[in-house]
């Protein structure tokens, strides 16, 4: 039986949320997240999510509550964007650092100066070293289904995810979404159990300043120093990827649909131009392969789901065959190129994959890409690498500056 | 794959037309549906758009629309400020609420011209809202006549399941009104 309802990635993230049986939530409103905020305090409001919306003065707060509630064994969940993600900074590390698994959606947008409130991804993309799991969605169906994955996913790792998706182009556009059983939901998340419980029968203190080096505690066992503490986040990241792959198995055994877990192929058998990007510039890719191939072209669209744990192992595969690679990012690293192109060529380092790889910049600050655009960039590096341009520069595209 | 933008000024609901005309699609059995404002703030009497993409696979792109196979458009003195045609495939509907009458709308011949007087329909209905009359539902009407794409029934469906049933009724109402009163005209050879 499905239940399928017409809807905006902003609802469908609530949906997911609430389905997770999430028990606290802090947000604070931020465009384009803002109705994501709203639907939940209406569900809480309303009775029909039996959480507390704790209110908050800003996003340093919206985490902190987050952080603190997690620590006492509740599950968690907030949502942000841009700034509003920057704001968290601090945050987001201790989140990590503390093993906490909390959720929150990144309703992607571009951060300032100057302002924008329109859509890229250069707001997570810039917090891809604090230790959080990163997800981009590529549609809204994904995106409920996701979170629902994602509370599995960071309760078995201890380790907090982000589920990111575009602002505008999938919180505010409206598509068919099947709301999945809330019995089949309960059944496929397990109730989170903390590793450390903080009550007050038991008090200690979490997180103190550590020394350089290992130290024995009150009782005289020998404690991890800070540094074990970090290669221990760092582990548990390097052991997500099996996680993610097998809650996203089951995910597709249980409910009838499989996302793709770490990345998504489509028409890549054969394909000797592989296109590829994060979230819904992935999707759109998709129709400029069925363009290209129709010009005879073997073009094929590699989407990567997962961003951190980067999944170097599983994508060396998903690219095998590949004859020249074009990479779409709605963000970049500043003074360099697209993060995803960095991480990428160092994935295929020593392999037999030395595809020529071309970076595309596009549709920052909510710019509008069109599948059209993609393929003509797709073809014009198609053939320049025939002609033997292995490298050149990043190419911003539909920039009518420099 | 049908694309459709629907003009309008802020606060004549093109965004909650763009949205019900996508429900009642999917429930004629069209697996891929969207539908999307104009990205950004919005001010009230300000023109505006939202559209919709209606087709037998599910979607995968959500940028925005070049050219539309169907262009509504909800006020006409927009024709003065918005350059309607630019974004209107040759050969593609053009459904207009307003009073004038189809013989005296001239485009040359490169567009299927469809007419209604939606506000006039919804006035005799006293379907009205913040006093203006409510031109977006009965537009749905227009639509499922001029275009073929979706039945009367199916945009019931639709609005019934985003109104009250009192409300959906008056709604419904104006949309059948309309339905019988679109006038349309097929482009000329």
């Amino acid at each position: 039986m499905s239940n399928v309802q017409i809807m905006t990635g902003n609802q469908a993230a609530a949906i997911g949320a609430k389905l997770s049986s999430v028990q606290v939530i802090a947000a604070y409103p931020i465009t384009p997240q803002s109705q994501l905020a709203e639907i939940l305090s209406q569900y809480i409001e309303g009775g029909e999510l039996k959480a507390e919306y704790v209110r908050v003065e800003g996003e340093h707060s919206a985490l902190t509550v987050c952080i603190s509630a997690s620590t006492v064994g509740a599950r968690v969940f907030t949502a942000t964007s841009a700034n509003g993600l920057l704001y968290m900074h601090e945050q987001l590390h201790w989140a990590a650092g503390s093993r906490l698994p909390i959720v929150m959606c990144c309703v992607n947008r571009g951060v300032g100066a100057p302002w924008t409130i329109f859509n890229d991804q250069q707001d997570s993309i810039s917090q891809r070293d604090t230790g959080w799991i990163q997800i981009y969605c590529r549609n809204n169906q994904e995106i409920l289904d996701t979170i629902i994955q994602a509370y599995r996913i960071a309760e078995e790792v201890y380790a907090p995810v982000m589920v990111c998706y575009d602002g505008f182009v999938l919180s505010h556009t409206m598509m068919p979404v099947d709301i999945p059983d809330s019995e089949k939901v309960r059944e496929f998340i397990p109730p989170y159990q903390a590793h450390t419980i903080l009550s007050p029968e038991d008090p200690r203190t979490l997180n103190a300043v550590l020394f350089p080096w290992r130290r024995a505690n009150s009782e005289g066992v020998l404690c991890d120093g800070y540094m074990e503490m970090r290669y221990k986040l760092q582990a548990a990241l390097e052991r997500s990827p099996a996680v993610i792959q097998e809650t996203s198995r089951h995910f597709a055994e249980v409910f009838g649909r499989d996302h793709g877990g770490l990345s998504w192929g489509y028409r890549t058998e054969d394909a000797e131009l592989f296109m590829t990007g994060m979230g819904s510039i992935a999707s759109e890719a998709m129709q400029a392969a069925d363009m290209l191939r129709d010009e005879g072209i073997k073009a094929g669209v590699v989407g990567i789901r997962v961003f951190r744990p980067f999944p170097a192992k599983a994508l060396k595969e998903a690219f095998r065959g590949a004859k020249g690679i074009v990479i779409f990012e709605k963000g970049i690293s500043y003074g360099y190129e697209g993060a995803l192109c960095s991480d990428l060529k160092a994935a295929f380092y020593g392999s037999e994959n030395q595809a020529p790889v071309h970076n595309y910049i596009a549709g920052l600050g909510g710019r509008d890409v069109k599948a059209r655009e993609l393929a003509d960039a797709a073809r014009a590096s198609w053939l320049e690498m025939q002609t033997g341009i292995i490298e050149k520069p990043t190419t911003w595209l539909n920039c009518y500056t420099g | 794959m049908y694309e459709v933008i629907w003009h309008g000024r802020g606060g004549q609901g093109v965004v909650v037309a763009a949205q019900m005309l996508a429900e009642a699609a999917y429930l004629q059995e069209f697996k891929g549906v969207t539908s999307a404002p104009t990205f950004g703030p919005e001010r009230r009497g300000a023109p505006l758009t939202a559209s919709t993409r209606i087709a037998q696979e599910p979607i995968r792109i959500f940028s925005q629309i070049e050219e539309a196979d169907i262009a509504v458009v909800l006020d006409e003195s927009l024709f003065k400020v918005v350059d309607i045609f630019s974004r209107l495939r040759k050969n593609g509907l053009l459904l207009i609420n307003t009073q004038t009458p189809l013989e005296k709308w001239d485009e040359g011949g490169e567009y299927r011209i469809a007419v209604v007087d939606a506000a006039g329909i919804a006035l005799k209905h006293h379907l009205s809202k913040e006093g203006a009359p409510v031109v977006n539902t009965p537009m749905l009407g227009a639509f499922a006549r001029a275009s073929g794409l979706v039945s009367l029934e199916n945009i019931e469906k639709a609005l019934n399941h985003k109104l009250s049933k009192e409300q959906g009724a008056r709604n419904f109402a104006t949309v059948k009104a309309a339905y019988e009163e679109t006038r349309v005209r097929e482009k000329k050879d």
